[in-house]
């Protein structure tokens, strides 16, 4: 079970030959606004497909009202009104539960998979923990009926998930608010993978922690996904986390994938216009050239521009890049980009 | 002794009682000096993580809390005695503060212009409207913006960047000789960040405005900052040029810091490895 | 905030069914202007006819018209409701939005005479300073009493929000924009608790307005201001039940029930649409 990557020497063939975990298809997920009869359609997720690898770290990047978490919360179907899914597919396959296709399921079969094969980290991890029993109470609340063991077998299960994770097992007897931030995102971690889901999803999970809680709740995640062999899709606008933690990277843009390829690769070759820019703009210590911003703001999703939606902040615009929306394509193996400057050239 | 400094703090320390009925008290500072040159614009960065104080101390040098030990003299001045409120307006003028939050900084429900003319008309004693006008426009582009790009724009009408560049004219309409910055770009997205930055550093160097910069995140520090204190828990752990300390940070906390910031460098290609092995 | 309210006379049936009935009160007392006979003149018209006969609703034992007398008491009614709800908020307002910015001192000063009125019971003061009074009260007199009563939930509340608002970064922004104490309170704040402003008046006048209706019929009022609880009183004295006069009553009863079911059906639909967050979700700034 217990499958470590150990070979990191052609990032291209590791996850080629791996199974698919997830497989989105032509995504569709507004948020519909109505007042007073007056309906606007906020195309938050517009048009996404890519595939996360088992044992694989997908890293969603984006800045804010990119509909980086609209496409997960999609993609975990944790979906309220006024956030509908219209269109596209979300399949997920699983050596215990074959293939599955997530919008064509049940509610009754959806909840025996969540938690089991698919849980959700989210960044208020004081949501998830109820702030007013002992943390003992959550885990039997979420966990005892997955894993169908008899009660002590399940506490010593989760004292040893505790310890994999470096926790104490007294945390169990505190309060959410006894912990630090840092602690309590801990816990919900453990809380999220004392299952041994088959895949996590992970949304602004450190964003509120300081850099150095940070480094050691990501150094957790990282270690957690070795143990299990799970994969991970992970959000955050932060790059540097990106390039701490993900295999592979998406970068979204106003509702839609503009590029995606090997973390490496995206980080220092970038290949759309606004991922280089992403990627240029990060201040390093080091490092005291200039470095500038980027003009203008994101579209509003609720009437975006026609063609590419980068265009109007975009260097390289052409006019073809107001009437056709580009591609994502293929620029290098298993490195995709959508952009008609690009794909011209390297045509 | 040459010029009289711009800022001085002296042993600066602030404490805050728990609760209404708890006598324990959390210090929030404790011992903070520092001077910023009366002739010499700089950035100085103040770096901690949450609960360090930083905050607090912005505060203090605003003269919106009191410190509860040592002294804060501003050019020469004790803060303490800035009671009349013809001398807080004047200090305000001089001092002038940036949020951290772009899209709090405005009223939610007002046009975002108006305060650049409440500025011009109680710090740079503009007459009628159009003279606030002008001296907005002037400020506006002193950031890269001009008056018709925010004209009767409500908040949500215009991008973080514009926002935070807004508020910081509005700051340089009283023609201040310190900004104190709290967070400044924490809230707002990567790519317009850099717009920000920068614009500390020509507010330095074309209008000498000094700018107390406070900070978690070192690589923006490292990028506009000459001089940095380091503040763990309300006291200051490491001070000095900018580059060198956060080159080769020399106190632990310092250096757990700086180990503690991620870079792209080390970006993954599918290999990782536990990082352990690698700190 | 007038747009919205357009809006909701569309989309909402409450909302078009408590500004029809509440519309239909105000149509009554406008009436009282074109009213033929003075007000407070008796025996003008033949005493007990019942309705219907050259009378829309009859006539009362005193020989008054009752539509015109409904008309100018429903007119003093309404009038006093607003009188109390205005001044109530003149106070609520500037108590509260004080106490919440400024804080300390202050705020300790103003709370505490705010707590005062909170627990001290309405109802026997009222009563008490009638007896006081006796014929030196005013219909003013006892809006005003009742508006330095009615003040102080509201003023709680009003507080509350003002103290939120005083941490929020763009009040900061206004101080040192040189902005004065009455700017940031009235420029910057008070668009935030309009809003519970609206509500609270709508509550405020019929509470007022339904206290004022039980002291008058009880007499602890100027009886002699025709009102819609001076009216129930009147017809008591010439026990109207007993004698038939059952439209004497009928009126006055119907009409102020009409009202307070407007009232509340306008309070209750606009509360949910006049929170400030959905405010800003109508103009397009949250999500």
């Amino acid at each position: 079970m217990v499958v470590a990557r150990q070979d990191p020497a052609p990032p291209a063939a590791s996850t080629s030959d791996n199974p698919t975990a997830l497989s989105v298809r032509d995504l569709h997920a507004h948020y519909r606004v109505s007042h007073f009869g007056i309906r606007r359609d906020v195309r938050a997720v517009d048009g996404i497909s890519f595939e996360v690898g088992r044992n694989e770290i997908y890293g969603l990047a984006g800045e804010s009202s990119s509909g980086k978490s609209t496409l997960v919360k999609t993609i975990a179907r944790a979906i309220r009104p006024p956030l509908f899914h219209v269109g596209g597919e979300v399949v997920f396959e699983f050596p215990d539960t074959g293939r599955f296709s997530l919008y064509e399921l049940p509610e009754e079969d959806l909840a025996r998979l969540r938690w089991r094969h698919l849980s959700y980290i989210m960044q208020a991890s004081m949501s998830v923990l109820n702030p007013v029993r002992r943390v003992r109470h959550s885990f039997a609340d979420f966990a005892f009926r997955h894993i169908g063991k008899r009660a002590p077998e399940f506490w010593a299960l989760v004292a040893g998930h505790l310890e994999r994770l470096h926790l104490s097992a007294s945390v169990l007897d505190s309060y959410p608010h006894e912990l630090s931030g840092g602690m309590r995102q801990r816990v919900t971690i453990a809380l999220a993978t004392v299952c041994r889901p088959d895949f996590v999803i992970a949304d602004e999970p450190t964003t509120a922690l300081d850099v150095v809680v940070q480094k050691g709740v990501l150094e957790m995640i990282r270690e957690i996904q070795q143990q299990m062999g799970s994969s991970v899709l992970f959000v955050t606008h932060d790059m540097s986390v990106h390039a701490y933690l993900a295999d592979r990277l998406g970068i979204m843009y106003a509702g839609r994938l503009v590029e995606e390829g090997p973390t490496r690769e995206i980080l220092l070759a970038p290949q759309h216009p606004y991922t280089r820019h992403l990627v240029a703009s990060l201040p390093r210590i080091g490092d005291r050239s200039e470095r500038h911003g980027l003009e203008g703001r994101p579209p509003s999703l609720a009437a975006p521009p026609p063609g590419c939606r980068f265009h109007p902040r975009c260097p390289l615009a052409m006019p073809i890049c107001a009437q056709e929306v580009p591609p994502l394509e293929d620029a290098a193996p298993r490195h995709r980009v959508a952009c008609h400057a690009v794909k011209r050239g390297s045509a | 002794m040459s010029a009289m400094p711009l800022l001085e703090l002296r042993d600066v320390g602030r404490t805050f009682s728990a609760g209404i009925f708890s006598r324990r008290r959390v210090r929030a500072v404790a011992g903070v000096s520092f001077e910023l040159a009366g002739d010499r614009p700089e950035v100085f960065a103040v770096i901690g993580e949450s609960g360090s104080g930083k905050t607090t101390l912005a505060r203090m040098i605003l003269g919106a809390i009191a410190p509860t030990a040592g002294l804060i003299l501003f050019r020469g001045r004790d803060l303490r005695s800035l009671r009349s409120s013809h001398d807080r307006l004047d200090f305000m003028r001089a001092v002038q503060p940036i949020f951290q939050n772009p899209f709090e900084a405005f009223n939610p429900l007002k046009r975002v212009d108006r305060y650049l003319y409440a500025s011009a008309r109680r710090f740079a004693a503009a007459a009628g409207i159009a003279e606030a006008e002008r001296l907005a426009d002037t400020a506006l582009h002193q950031v890269g913006l001009t008056l018709a790009e925010v004209k009767g724009r409500f908040p949500h009408e215009l991008s973080g960047g514009q926002l935070q560049r807004s508020a910081i004219a509005r700051a340089l309409i009283s023609r201040p000789s310190l900004i104190v910055a709290d967070e400044p770009v924490s809230m707002i997205d990567a790519s317009l960040r850099m717009t920000v930055t920068n614009l500390f550093r020509s507010l330095r160097d074309q209008l000498g405005v000094s700018i107390v910069y406070i900070t978690h995140d070192l690589a923006t520090a490292y990028y506009v900052s000459d001089r940095i204190i380091i503040m763990r828990k309300g006291e200051v752990v490491e001070r000095g040029d900018a580059a060198e300390v956060l080159r080769a940070p020399r106190h632990p906390y310092s250096i757990l810091l700086k180990d503690s910031v991620l870079s792209i460098e080390g970006a993954n290609g599918g290999d990782a490895t536990p990082s352990h092995a690698t700190t | 905030m007038f747009a919205v309210l357009g809006d909701l006379l569309r989309v909402n049936r409450e909302f078009a069914l408590g500004v029809l009935l509440t519309g239909i009160v105000v149509v009554v007392a406008l009436a009282s202007l074109f009213s033929p006979y003075p007000p407070l003149d008796v025996y003008v018209v033949p005493p007990d006819v019942p309705p219907g006969e050259g009378f829309l609703l009859g006539t009362t034992s005193r020989g008054q018209d009752v539509f015109w007398q409904l008309a100018e008491a429903t007119r003093n009614t309404l009038l006093f409701g607003i009188a109390v709800a205005a001044i109530s908020r003149v106070i609520a307002l500037t108590v509260g939005l004080l106490a919440g910015y400024l804080g300390g001192a202050v705020d300790r000063i103003l709370m505490s005479i705010n707590d005062t009125f909170i627990v001290v019971p309405l109802f026997p003061i009222l009563v008490l300073f009638y007896f006081v009074m006796r014929d030196r009260m005013s219909w003013a007199m006892l809006a005003l009493v009742m508006a330095c009563l009615g003040w102080a939930y509201d003023a709680r509340l009003i507080r509350s929000v003002a103290m939120s608002l005083k941490t929020r970064e763009f009040t900061r922004q206004a101080v040192f924009s040189g902005m004065s104490t009455w700017q940031i309170v009235t420029q910057e704040h008070l668009p935030y608790v309009l809003p519970i402003v609206f509500s609270t008046t709508l509550n405020n006048l019929n509470w007022s307005i339904g206290l004022e209706v039980t002291l008058s019929v009880l007499g602890f009022t100027d009886v002699n201001t025709p009102t819609i609880g001076g009216m129930v009183f009147w017809a008591n004295q010439h026990t109207a039940l007993v004698a038939g006069i059952w439209w004497w009553i009928a009126a006055p009863v119907v009409l102020i029930a009409t009202l307070f079911i407007g009232l509340f059906l306008i309070a209750a639909s606009v509360s949910e649409y006049i929170d400030p967050r959905s405010r800003l979700a109508r103009i397009g700034a949250a999500k």
